[in-house]
């Protein structure tokens, strides 16, 4: 039976096998390879002097140490710039091993290789490495003052600087009848997988070839870096995603200098070489993200319509830039949101600081700017008078008025186009959800109580799927099974179920006949990666395009079998059959399996099935070759997707929140959130999606923030003192969904990963406010954040509610 | 200069394992890397994340901040041990899957030896004490609600195989 | 994060593990539950050169409830894990301010292993069981080949992570007098997350005279110092009567806050937790107070 139509909420194939301990991420790969470790820079700005090795020779167990002075060739030169942007006046990147000078905390000096982690550890600790000072520059404040510089010849801290304007918006704002200013501020978070980094390595010299099994989210990318690095043709490069125990951006950044240095490592030493990231580790030396200081200046009419924005953002993006300026774009591009901004004005200024690179986390600089436009939003709403929701109302771009051109260049480097939303009917979807109108009789029942409470909203719009492209591979094998390939990676989305469900849906079979293989560059050699909310968008999408040439072939193949016309054809249960005919009549009907045996015309037979594709195996018309000219032998089809422009989702949350007049403490009483991210593949990995961007907004709302002290310390670099939530610390998350159709691809599919997390801080923030009666700013908030907050404007003399 | 090594023997998942390790060998990496259990996870290696959660005795440790020479001899259940007789997935495992109760996969071995654990002691939570009962382990995927709702459906899964089970006796 | 080499030790009776404690000294570290000892050894924030293995002391694996003359005392050995404290029906009929305060400490897993004994003996400023020690003013017995001492509670911890315990002594036991007469217990935190360190946390015992007022009550601390901090609050609750809205509650919370020291640190201002102890003292007095006019004497 087919049990896989689109848009089912069928459980998940892959769950069984993580299930019951049998899944296979980096560490449970390669039991007796050698262990790599860091010695890794303890300050956050310093020249390497010396390092001494001396004592870590005699550690038992060692295999091999090196410094930047040992990487030869490619190996030796700075990693790359992966995404260059003629604003990038100033990119930098790291080296694989620091070369005379460290930036970060964390940053890796010296590799050793062991014979087991322990060992590895044991040496480290005793490599001497001597540094010279240098003062750090960490905070935005400080590098935006540049009294200090993080790289000698960047010029003020800048690596990057870009306006984008869209009419004359500061002119516009001038002349409006209202004028506001925000400051505003969202401290730093990071991904923060379960699983941190890894990679493993396998050089076979016989065979002079590479594997190399990495946790990431973009393995063929990874496979070009590393042939590149290392100076290998890229056909001697494997590069497998193993299961992957979280990503949430990242790991999209790549390669990782270890990513470089394991495979380099495995191949000098002849061995193989394995390093598993530790949680320590990944606090200092992954990547962070969202660290922002935004201005806001805002002109609107009485009725609360924006005249024009102009937005300033200063943008922390750590010691490097290896991943260019893709956050701060996104987060002055995606900042509108669902709004007509009147005259727009974007400028921002990406800034070193000595602390962990920044590359993309879950959201990718959107959270930031949908805090920057709500925050504004709640402003107006507050200086008219006026309800929250009908100032983002009469702001709404219609649905009449899509697709809808802001004037500016998104991400892909393509026209900021939204293709089609409902706004409006979000809006009203979400107000009902949350009971936004019986809200007033609640906080007054509650106030008579001794409680405070307060409600908030927050509204954003994502573009998802971005380009260049995906592809996907849809094969027919004999016995009837259909294996399927695609070259991004999965880190928890479902793709082996999503996947599948397309392919079942588009060809008719079984959803049990389905095998779908990701990330593997083995099997799918072209891919781009798994972020931006991309995967069921571009490989979804060209797995359907594969699959729909599977099939017009296979009834092609059958109706030339069946004497019938394809077009007469249909394929139901794994069986091509002519439309209409009774079931099991004679000579109307083909086992897809059999079409597939016939589409490869054979020699030899394997089996007793194979013996009707071989040369004496029936009648065939000796007059055309074999295989048609044009043609290719089997039932397989390789497709790709690659959109004009990226597909544009959107949403709605609304909490509402309770404040403790004397502790401080912020409880979230309800969190509702409408989401619409086009057609359904399935909902509940779709609704599970958006349960953990909740939960990661959450987090980013209340509880995280990396510490950094003046020196360039990273304070908390553990799960103590970072404070993921637990589930008591999550609240129950209400859905409802609202379906627009992207006009823009097959399946009418947009992308639905990062959604859940972008409008939490700002919708928290808007709750707090409204509880509080003083505008939240700066997030995450803390109880002791409110509790001096609280202190701060009883003094000033503002309202307490 | 070599460490001294000890060997070690556990009763994994009913089955008598050995290994000879030095004394430093953390009972997570001694499931992991002698017996190559690899289905117990390592999440942050200070004890706060629960991903290495396996029971020890019955009650659920965490295996990072244990050596293996410590609890040498005893009897310990990691998430391989939590399916059926069969193989078949067990309570914890098949609730898990039917409320969509993980998504990478890689916390979830902690939560299914912490559940399988805590029905014991508790077969039949509220929606309330299922979230306490999950409150000690990290998952950076689910938001935790597919979690709360696999807990209450094992406690079901959990009663009534119990009742088949009283049923299919003699 | 994997730990250094260390000569490991795993004696099998008491009087083995003082010997080789004193053979090793000052070298020698005891591990119990190992939950705060050993994230410390993965991180090689410590790295013994000799490390005691207790977990085969089964002797010290006991809680009881001792009764000399009327003066019960909750006695736990250095082997009971917190989960056997939180657990045993006698110590929580005779002192339920173990299992309150229990309920705080990490979450259930970490206490399966954890251990009361090694939790004060670790004398951490975050540390529930130290706080809940000083406050009842119990006492640390102290083994070593040389013999056997009994510490105050308040001479023990001299500092955070810091005791008067010598290298070669081993903590065998800790005894939690049980307050006598109309006595009521509180204790209350609010951590970050469910599970976390405190960062204000406050054990209170009130004590009520024959006619149900207030006679005595006191506070100890938890986050707000080096070390737990036992505060005298009778004066503005004495003669209080507990079940009356009473603002001397408020002032007992204000004089807690006000005698505190807390610090900054990256999760709370000092000023917040001292509003924080001025909270929850009020709070917790208020419980308490409750409780001891449900005591039968």
């Amino acid at each position: 039976m087919t049990t896989s139509m689109l848009g089912e909420p069928i459980a998940r194939r892959e769950d069984p096998r993580l299930l019951t301990g049998q899944g296979r991420y980096l560490d449970d790969i390669g039991h007796r390879a050698l262990a790599a470790a860091f010695v890794r820079s303890p300050h956050a700005h310093a020249r390497i002097v010396d390092v001494d090795v001396t004592e870590a020779l005699d550690v038992d167990g060692l295999v091999a140490i090196y410094t930047h002075d040992d990487l030869e060739g490619r190996v030796g030169e700075p990693l790359p710039l992966l995404i260059p942007h003629e604003a990038l006046t100033h990119g930098r990147t790291p080296y694989a091993l620091a070369k005379d000078e460290v930036n970060h905390v964390g940053e890796a000096v010296v590799m050793v290789v062991a014979t087991d982690r322990y060992v590895a550890e044991d040496a480290c600790e005793r490599i001497r490495v001597r540094y010279d000072f240098l003062p750090p520059v960490v905070g935005i404040e400080a590098a935006r003052d540049a009294a200090l510089l993080v790289h000698d010849d960047v010029p003020g801290n800048v690596s990057a600087h870009l306006v984008q304007e869209n009419g004359d918006a500061r002119s516009a704002i001038d002349a409006a009848p209202n004028v506001l200013e925000l400051d505003l501020a969202i401290e730093r978070s990071a991904s923060t997988p379960l699983e941190g980094r890894g990679v493993h390595a396998r050089w076979d010299a016989d065979d002079h070839s590479l594997r190399v099994y990495t946790s990431t989210q973009a393995s063929t990318s990874v496979r070009a870096a590393l042939a590149a690095k290392l100076g290998l043709p890229p056909d001697r490069v494997e590069v497998i995603a193993p299961d992957v125990g979280g990503g949430f951006g990242v790991k999209i950044m790549h390669p990782w200098p270890e990513e470089v240095l394991v495979p380099w490592a495995a191949i000098r030493l002849g061995r193989e070489v394995k390093w598993t990231e530790d949680r320590r580790e990944h606090f200092v030396s992954a990547t962070h993200e969202r660290g922002q200081l935004q201005h806001v200046r805002v002109g609107f009419d009485d009725e609360g319509r924006l005249l024009g924005l102009d937005v300033t953002v200063w943008h922390d993006n750590g010691a490097y830039t290896p991943y260019g300026i893709i956050v701060p774009i996104i987060t002055t591009t995606q900042l509108l949101g669902p709004y007509k901004p009147g005259a727009y004005r974007a400028e921002f200024f990406s800034l070193y600081t000595n602390t962990v690179t920044v590359t993309p986390y879950r959201g990718a600089g959107r959270p930031q700017g949908c805090f920057a436009m709500e925050r504004t939003m709640d402003a107006i709403a507050e200086h008219l008078g006026v309800d929250r929701t009908v100032v983002r109302e009469r702001n709404f771009i219609q649905p009449d008025e899509m697709p809808f051109d802001h004037g500016l260049t998104f991400q892909d480097g393509r026209p900021l186009i939204y293709d089609s939303g409902d706004y409006p009917a979000t809006l009203e979807k979400i107000k009902k959800l949350v009971g936004w109108d019986d809200f007033a009789a609640f906080r007054s029942e509650a106030r008579a109580a001794g409680r405070r409470v307060g409600i908030g909203i927050g509204c954003y719009v994502e573009g998802t799927g971005v380009g260049p492209y995906e592809g996907g591979f849809v094969k027919v094998e004999t016995d009837g099974t259909v294996v399927v390939a695609t070259g991004l990676t999965t880190q928890g989305q479902g793709h082996q179920t999503v996947f599948a469900q397309v392919v079942a849906a588009e060809l008719g079979v079984p959803i049990e006949r389905v095998a779908v293989t990701t990330g593997d560059t083995r099997r799918f050699g072209y891919a781009v990666g798994t972020f931006a909310s991309r995967a069921a968008v571009m490989s979804g999408n060209a797995i359907a395009i594969a699959a729909r040439k599977v099939r017009d072939k296979a009834l092609r193949v059958a109706g030339e079998a069946l004497e019938a016309d394809a077009r007469d054809l249909e394929i139901v249960d794994g069986t091509v059959r002519v439309v209409g005919s009774p079931p099991g009549a004679p000579g109307t009907s083909i086992p897809l399996a059999t079409v597939a045996v016939l589409a490869n015309p054979l020699r030899y037979a394997f089996d007793r099935e194979a013996e009707r594709a071989t040369q004496f195996g029936g009648p065939v018309d000796v007059s055309k070759p074999p295989v048609a000219e044009g043609d290719s032998p089997g039932l397989e089809e390789t497709g790709y997707y690659s959109p004009p422009r990226s597909t544009f989702a959107n949403g709605m949350h609304a909490a509402i929140v309770e404040t403790d007049p004397d502790t401080a403490e912020i409880s979230i009483l309800r969190y509702c959130v409408v989401h619409d991210c086009g057609t359904l593949i399935n909902p509940r990995i779709v609704e599970g999606q958006i349960h953990g961007g909740v939960a990661q907004g959450v987090g980013g709302a209340l509880y995280e923030r990396m510490v950094y002290d003046d020196a360039g310390q990273l304070l908390n670099a553990s799960f103590m003192d970072f404070l993921m939530p637990y589930s008591t610390e999550v609240p129950v998350v209400e859905t409802d969904h609202q379906q627009t159709p992207s006009p823009l691809n097959p399946l009418g599919i947009k992308g639905a990963g990062e959604a859940g997390v972008i409008p939490v801080s700002a919708v928290i923030a808007s709750a707090v406010s409204d509880a509080e009666g003083f505008a939240v700013t700066r997030m995450p908030i803390s109880p002791s954040d409110l509790h001096e907050l609280r202190l701060r404007h009883s003094s000033e003399g503002g309202p307490a509610r | 200069m070599s460490e001294q090594l000890y060997e070690v023997t556990l009763l994994v998942n009913g089955v008598h394992r050995s290994a000879t390790v030095p004394a430093r060998r953390l009972l997570s990496d001694f499931l992991r890397h002698d017996l190559e259990l690899t289905g117990t996870h390592v999440g942050c290696e200070h004890g706060v994340c629960g991903a290495c959660t396996v029971l020890v005795g019955g009650r659920p440790i965490r295996s990072c901040l244990q050596f293996a020479v410590t609890v040498d001899g005893e009897e310990v259940t990691t998430v391989e041990g939590c399916t059926r007789p069969d193989g078949e997935l067990g309570p914890v495992q098949q609730a898990f899957r039917d409320c969509h109760g993980l998504q990478c996969g890689f916390c979830t071995p902690g939560f299914v030896t912490t559940i399988t654990a805590y029905l014991h002691e508790n077969p039949e939570p509220t929606a309330d004490e299922a979230r306490e009962a999950i409150a000690g382990n990290l998952c950076r995927c689910t938001g935790y609600q597919n979690i709360v709702a696999s807990v209450l459906r094992a406690a079901q899964l959990r009663t009534g195989s119990t009742e088949a089970a009283a049923e299919a006796a003699p | 994060m994997k730990p250094s080499g260390f000569a490991y030790h795993r004696p099998s009776t008491v009087a083995e593990a003082v010997d080789v404690l004193a053979e090793v000294s000052p070298a020698g570290k005891v591990l119990a539950g190992g939950q705060s000892l050993v994230p410390m050894l993965n991180m090689r924030l410590a790295a013994p050169a000799h490390l005691v293995d207790v977990n085969r002391l089964t002797e010290l694996a006991y809680v009881r409830v001792d009764d000399d003359g009327g003066r019960r005392t909750v006695v736990v050995g250095a082997l009971a894990r917190h989960t056997d404290v939180e657990h045993d029906a006698a110590a929580h009929a005779a002192l339920p301010l173990l299992r309150e305060a229990l309920r705080t400490v990490a979450h259930p897993t970490i206490r399966n292993r954890g251990t009361t004994v090694g939790s004060i003996a670790h004398a951490d400023p975050s540390g529930e069981m130290g706080a809940v020690l000083a406050l009842l003013g119990g006492t640390v017995e102290l083994r070593s080949a040389r013999g056997t001492r009994t510490v105050a509670a308040a001479e023990f911890t001299t500092g955070p992570m810091e005791t008067s315990a010598a290298p070669d002594e081993l903590v065998t036991s800790v005894a939690f007098p049980v307050p006598e007469g109309r006595t009521g217990t509180a204790w209350t935190e609010l951590a970050r997350r469910n599970g976390d360190y405190a960062v204000c946390g406050v054990g209170v015992l009130v004590r009520l005279g024959d006619d149900h007022r207030v006679v005595a009550a006191r506070a100890v601390y938890v986050s707000m110092g080096p070390v737990p901090t036992v505060l005298d609050l009778t004066e503005p609750v004495a003669g209080q009567d507990p079940r009356a809205d009473d603002d001397g509650w408020a002032a007992a919370g204000r004089l807690a806050a006000w005698r505190l020291d807390p610090d900054d640190d990256i999760h709370a201002t000092a000023g917040y937790r001292r509003q924080l102890a001025a909270v929850l003292t009020e709070r917790a007095l208020r419980t308490a107070a409750r409780r001891a006019t449900e005591v039968a004497v």
